[in-house]
């Protein structure tokens, strides 16, 4: 084993590591603003009571926004029960049999936003329950919209409580990409495929894959523990 | 139908609120002049709470009406009767309506200078210097000026809700409503809160203000009204009830708060 | 979507027991790697909260470890990896090995959160009224550690269960890779994977059902 062939290796791995990066970046920004809406959706949505007072309009109101906490509902279920594999084949193989071919990039970052949304919405819904009910009565009292006082009172004090398990999902997805080498999305594990099947160095490669991941997600590790340090002090 | 003279600020109009099948509320009808100090006094759970949130609808009326300066407040009257305002609409409504409440309610997240600025300038659309000379105003006016770099949680409780009543007075309010504002304090911490709010009722503001603080209510309440499972049951000049009370509820009542004291 | 529906009525005598077997092989890997991730778990978890510096490190490292590294990784470096060494598994027990040394670092890490927030002041009474340190573990902390864990422990086993899918690409005969072969031979993916994903859901879905229920329950205490 020479030095040369270890760099060798880990010039051709790097340049999967930038889709990988990519896809998971693209796909935390999807998910995030699935769970921030969809969370938002679930925490506040369902307040309105049916009652006899209500006028059409409201009742459409209502009933409309319960049915989407209903159907927020079913998503979340769906998808937190699936493997990634299973969306992921569903989208790439499934869809172009039916005519609809997409990209790998296009469906892996699909399949894996539609998964971390529905992880995320919990975890924003409850750093949203996780505020004082007082705290929106407040600005509301100061003639804030329900939309303002969300935006400038609710959200920012909620980051403390969701920063930890957005960090850990970040973390989580950025492993989870590993899957999407198998609708042949040119990233870490398509080349580390390609390079077994061309020098059988298998130890050699995979090793050096699970060094490079280990690299890449450490900072995310360390940043999550801050935040998990800094909520903990919040709490007092 | 409820008949408005000159001088009404606040008409409350057979309110009534239930949450399913508990009525709360059942038919309050009650009058505020320009510049007059209202307190309503009761048992736990007799509403008068609920009543005081339904004055700026953070709890909405099952059914009644209510009225500031001869508006209607939180509805809009249709050609076949009336339909709840749109969430703008009532924003716009409570920004001239300054409410403290039991728990203070400060955002912890901005400083106290933010927490009274905040809604001059995402609500009121002034501009920051000029919001904070008025923050800076309205701090003074509850001793609390040199506290404006602080954050809440470093805060008395006493020096927390006296922020939060300057934060109501920024609004610049034709009624501020009071929702027990000492009940969550340390005994010691009262007083301050209280003289706070004495001052401020000296300036001839309106005010409507639930407490149990029956000797307070004495002093600078004009009127006082009993509230008493849903209704109002005793009102009258304040030193009439509290010394002469009527009503044998209204007694017990009164002679259960002073034993506390 | 009659005509789509009527295609597995047509095809079930053929698909069927493959599919059936397929199911067999994911429940075998995903509980037999639970078992072993669970016991390997709680190793670390103590190892984490002993006295010892080196076991505390050497735990912390294993967790930092699997925290960093994905899953199909693992699976590759022991499936394909390991024989050019000498070692060889069959794909049932390198999905087995995988599976457990990828999850027993989050396991042991829902362990020690679990024992860690119960109250010092638990054991210390049971200490006072007599108990022995390991009858204190037993009857004291033990329960009390159950009803925080049990619904993260039920979690961690959907997970592993959504995991095993991973084992495909290892050539395990799971479901996914059962389904993966039955779509190439009958260029029918949609049908296959969708069907595959209902069966996941059919599995998963009752486990989360329990476990939110679960978790209510606690909340409530």
């Amino acid at each position: 084993m020479n030095a040369e062939k270890i760099q060798l290796y880990a010039e051709t791995l790097l340049k999967g590591a930038g889709f990988t990066i990519s896809i998971t970046v693209v796909t935390f920004i999807f998910a995030v603003l699935i769970g921030l809406t969809f969370g938002a959706i679930k925490a506040y949505g369902g307040q309105g009571k049916i009652s006899s007072s209500n006028s059409v309009r409201e009742l459409m109101i209502i009933i409309s926004k319960k049915t989407a906490i209903y159907l927020i509902n079913i998503y979340i279920e769906v998808f937190r029960g699936l493997p990634s594999l299973a969306v992921l084949f569903i989208l790439y193989f499934g869809l172009a049999n039916a005519g609809f071919r997409l990209e790998p990039f296009t469906a892996a970052v699909l399949g894996l936003s539609l998964i971390g949304g529905a992880t995320l919405t919990d975890v924003f819904r409850s750093g949203f329950k996780a505020i004082h009910v007082g705290q929106r009565e407040a600005a509301l009292a100061v003639g804030m919209t329900p939309f303002g006082a969300f935006r400038e009172i609710i959200l920012p004090q909620s980051w403390r409580i969701t920063l930890p398990p957005l960090a850990n999902y970040a973390i989580g997805l950025l492993k989870e990409t590993a899957v999407v080498s198998a609708i042949a999305a040119p990233e870490i594990m398509f080349y580390a495929r390609n390079l077994v099947t061309k020098t059988f160095d298998t130890e050699i490669i995979y090793m050096l894959v699970a060094v490079l991941y280990f690299c890449l997600s450490f900072p995310l590790a360390r940043l999550a523990d801050r935040f998990e340090r800094q909520a903990r002090v919040g709490e007092k | 139908m409820v008949t408005f003279m000159q001088d009404d600020l606040l008409v409350i109009d057979n309110l009534h609120k239930s949450y399913g099948e508990l009525d709360v509320l059942k038919g309050i009808d009650l009058k505020l002049r320009s510049g007059e100090k209202v307190a309503l006094i009761g048992p736990s759970g007799c509403g008068k709470s609920t009543c005081l949130r339904c004055v700026n609808f953070l709890e909405t009326p099952t059914s009644g009406h209510i009225y500031l300066e001869g508006n209607l407040l939180g509805e809009n009257k249709t050609d076949d009767g009336y339909a709840h305002m749109s969430e703008k609409q009532l924003a716009r409504q409570r920004a001239g309506i300054g409410m403290v409440f039991q728990g203070f309610n400060l955002w912890p997240h901005l400083n106290v200078r933010d927490n009274v600025a905040i809604a001059q300038i995402k609500v009121n659309g002034m501009a920051k210097n000029e919001a904070y000379a008025l923050t800076e105003e309205v701090l003074e006016k509850v001793h609390m000026a040199h506290k404006a770099d602080e954050y809440p949680e470093r805060l008395s409780g006493g020096q927390q809700q006296r922020i939060a009543i300057a934060r109501a007075l920024a609004q610049k309010p034709k009624l501020m409503l009071f929702d027990e504002p000492t009940s969550a304090l340390d005994p010691e911490l009262v007083g301050e809160v209280l003289n706070t709010i004495h001052e401020l009722a000296d300036e001839g503001r309106a005010m409507m203000l639930v407490t149990h603080e029956i000797a307070f209510a004495r002093e600078v309440a004009d009127w006082v009204v009993f509230v008493d499972e849903g209704v109002i049951a005793e009102q009258g000049p304040a030193k009439d009830i509290i010394d002469n009370p009527k009503n044998i509820r209204l007694q017990t009542f009164l002679g259960q708060m002073l034993e506390r004291d | 979507m009659i005509d789509f529906l009527a295609v597995y009525g047509e095809n079930w005598d053929n698909w069927g027991p493959q599919i059936y077997s397929a199911i067999w092989f994911t429940l075998g890997l995903t509980i037999t790697s639970y078992i072993l991730a669970v016991a390997f778990g709680m190793v670390i978890a103590f190892g984490s909260m002993s006295n010892s510096k080196i076991l505390r490190w050497m735990s912390k490292g294993y967790v930092e470890f699997t925290r960093g590294v994905p899953t199909l990784v693992l699976l590759f470096l022991i499936y394909f990896g390991l024989p050019s060494v000498g070692i060889v598994f069959d794909a049932f027990w390198a999905g087995v090995i995988g599976l457990t040394l990828s999850m027993a670092g989050y396991i042991s890490e829902v362990l020690r959160t679990g024992f860690q927030a119960i109250h010092p002041g638990q054991r210390e009474a049971a200490l006072a009224v007599g108990m022995t340190p390991l009858k204190s573990f037993r009857y004291i902390m033990l329960p009390l550690a159950i009803r925080i864990i049990l619904a993260p422990m039920l979690n961690m086993l959907i997970l592993l269960l959504k995991d095993s899918s991973l084992c495909a690409l290892i050539s395990a005969p799971e479901l996914m890779l059962t389904a993966k072969d039955i779509a190439s031979s009958t260029f029918l993916p949609m049908h296959l994977y969708l069907l595959v994903g209902v069966i996941y859901l059919g599995l998963s879905l009752p486990m989360s059902f329990v476990a939110r229920r679960v978790e209510a329950r606690m909340t409530r205490h």
